[in-house]
């Protein structure tokens, strides 16, 4: 069945109001991951650190380039996910609603393609 | 809002709005019929316009039509009944579900769906309807049975309930292991259905058995203590695990042997084996232990280097716990694999001379797989084609019939 992985996306200000509250934040995405284990629908669920602590290793050029912090000069940036096993993309769709999320942030909604939609190599 | 989005609402909430009007109507097909009214309301209003809370509304609109139908049966008896009742609803449902009491809630809905008293098809279909939050079209899709035969199933439970006064509640300690069984039963029955069809042109549903991992990962978070809870969904996850090689690119079988095993889903076994090891706290069930040969299977890098020492105890196993002709094939396959096919096929005779599996063609195919080791090939040929007149499953016929034209 169709896996779906919401992803975390916030900016530095719903980070900050995120931070905040942290203990809410926190008691609230307990409560919604215990709702996703109990409905038999919870896969994964991570939550990452700050992304000035990321490092970015890049292969524009011929050997891969590290550099420390955040990636890019995106907005949005990566901060967490959940991995999901639903009946339907609405159903990932509702359960995204559910998320505690601080205002100001997004969650991007991608499916895993099944192994039979990877192009198969002959051998 | 269009017609799926009402669904995947209808999927999170349906356990909860069934369970929670159950427990303040007391009559569980009384608020079923109510649900279902607010689901067919929520199908036609909301492609109009979207509720800012849909699962509030839906929970609001399936308390109205539950005071409606009390309203309409007190109507007649007792007015002062009636005031009673509906202050009693108004102000219970009205209060923020109690998240302890609705995962009681839910578990006990699950022990109505499953209860003895109905017949097992009509257990099948409820489950999946209040449970799962299937709609009976998505039932009768699964089951390959017509529309109205499910809801007939459904009506006839709902009233068997109400004639058996099966109570909303826990089954009493006494009973409690057994009644589990039964819904452990129900689940897994779900799942065979997924994993072998037993008629069409599909060998696999993973749809149909998706639904059942999903009400066994359910009971196993409601039921964490319960080992035989995590055995089945050990077994369903890891047989599961298996699906992605299972078939080929035209649909057809391909046996365990001849599975590109890189294709297993690999999270799919990690999950299936963490399952498995919660099982293990009390020593395993029937479903555990079929679990526990799923998991040899799985941790077996080809079918030559399987532990198949292991398989062959643990069928050995589970014949005693849960005897059946079934486990008795399965343990010969095994016995083929560690001690070669004469001993195996002794294990089939016997089976055969016993007339226990009458009518399967799992017995034919298995002697006959035996008998072409053996070397025995017009013998396994007429087997093999005997199989593949009693198979039901047209794809399992095919591969049936081609093998016992390679043995000419």
């Amino acid at each position: 069945m169709p896996k779906y992985l919401l992803i975390m996306r916030g900016t530095d200000e719903s980070n900050a109001a995120m931070m905040a509250d942290i203990h809410e934040m926190m008691a609230k995405t307990r409560q919604f991951i215990e709702e996703t284990v109990k409905a038999g629908v919870l896969l994964a669920a991570e939550g990452l650190d700050d992304p000035g602590q990321g490092v970015v290793v890049d292969f524009s050029g011929e050997a891969p380039v590290v550099t420390d912090g955040p990636y890019g000069e995106t907005k949005e940036l990566f901060g967490g996910f959940f991995m999901l096993d639903v009946a339907s993309k609405q159903e990932a769709v509702e359960w995204a609603k559910r998320v505690p999320a601080a205002p100001g942030s997004k969650i991007e909604i991608r499916r895993v393609p099944g192994d039979d939609e990877v192009p198969q190599v002959d051998e | 809002m269009g017609t799926a989005d009402v669904e995947a609402v209808w999927r999170i909430e349906s356990a909860r709005i069934v369970a929670a009007l159950t427990r303040f109507t007391g009559d569980f097909g009384l608020a079923e019929d109510a649900a279902q009214e607010a689901v067919a309301e929520a199908l036609v209003s909301w492609p109009l316009a979207s509720p800012a809370n849909p699962a509030g509304w839906l929970m609001a609109t399936a308390r109205r039509r539950a005071i409606d139908a009390i309203r309409r049966r007190t109507a007649l008896q007792d007015r002062y009944a009636l005031l009673a009742t509906d202050v009693a609803v108004d102000s219970a449902v009205d209060e923020e579900i109690d998240p302890d009491k609705i995962d009681d809630d839910i578990l006990a809905l699950m022990f109505v769906s499953c209860h003895p008293v109905l017949s097992p098809e009509a257990r099948v279909a409820l489950t999946l309807r209040v449970v799962g939050g299937l709609s009976t079209e998505q039932i009768a899709r699964a089951f390959l049975v017509p529309v109205p035969t499910v809801q007939a199933r459904i009506t006839r439970a709902k009233k068997t309930i109400a004639a058996a006064g099966v109570p909303f509640e826990l089954p009493p300690a006494a009973d409690r292991r057994e009644r589990l069984g039964g819904v452990l039963s129900v689940i897994y029955v779900i799942f065979t259905e997924g994993s072998t069809a037993t008629s069409g042109d599909r060998l696999l549903r993973p749809d149909v058995a998706y639904e059942a991992i999903r009400l066994a990962r359910t009971l196993a978070a409601l039921q964490p203590d319960e080992p035989d809870v995590h055995g089945l969904l050990a077994l369903c996850e890891l047989t599961a695990a298996r699906f992605p090689a299972r078939t080929g690119p035209d649909g057809s079988p391909i046996l365990l042997a001849d599975q590109d095993r890189r294709r297993w889903d690999f999270s799919a076994i990690r999950r299936g084996l963490a399952a498995l090891a919660k099982a293990s706290t009390r020593g395993l069930g029937p479903y555990g232990l079929q679990a526990a040969i799923a998991a040899a299977h799985a941790s077996g890098p080809s079918v030559e280097a399987t532990d198949w020492d292991r398989i062959v105890v643990l069928y050995e196993a589970l014949g005693r716990v849960a005897p059946s002709p079934v486990v008795e094939l399965n343990r010969a396959v095994a016995v083929a694999m560690a001690s070669g096919p004469a001993q195996a096929l002794a294990i089939v005779d016997e089976l055969i001379a016993l007339d226990r599996l009458p009518g399967s063609h799992l017995v034919p195919t298995v002697r006959g797989e035996l008998l072409a080791r053996l070397g025995r090939r017009p013998e396994a040929r007429a087997e093999l084609e005997l199989a593949a007149r009693l198979c039901a499953n047209q794809r399992e016929r095919s591969v049936l019939l081609r093998k016992a034209a390679a043995l000419s």
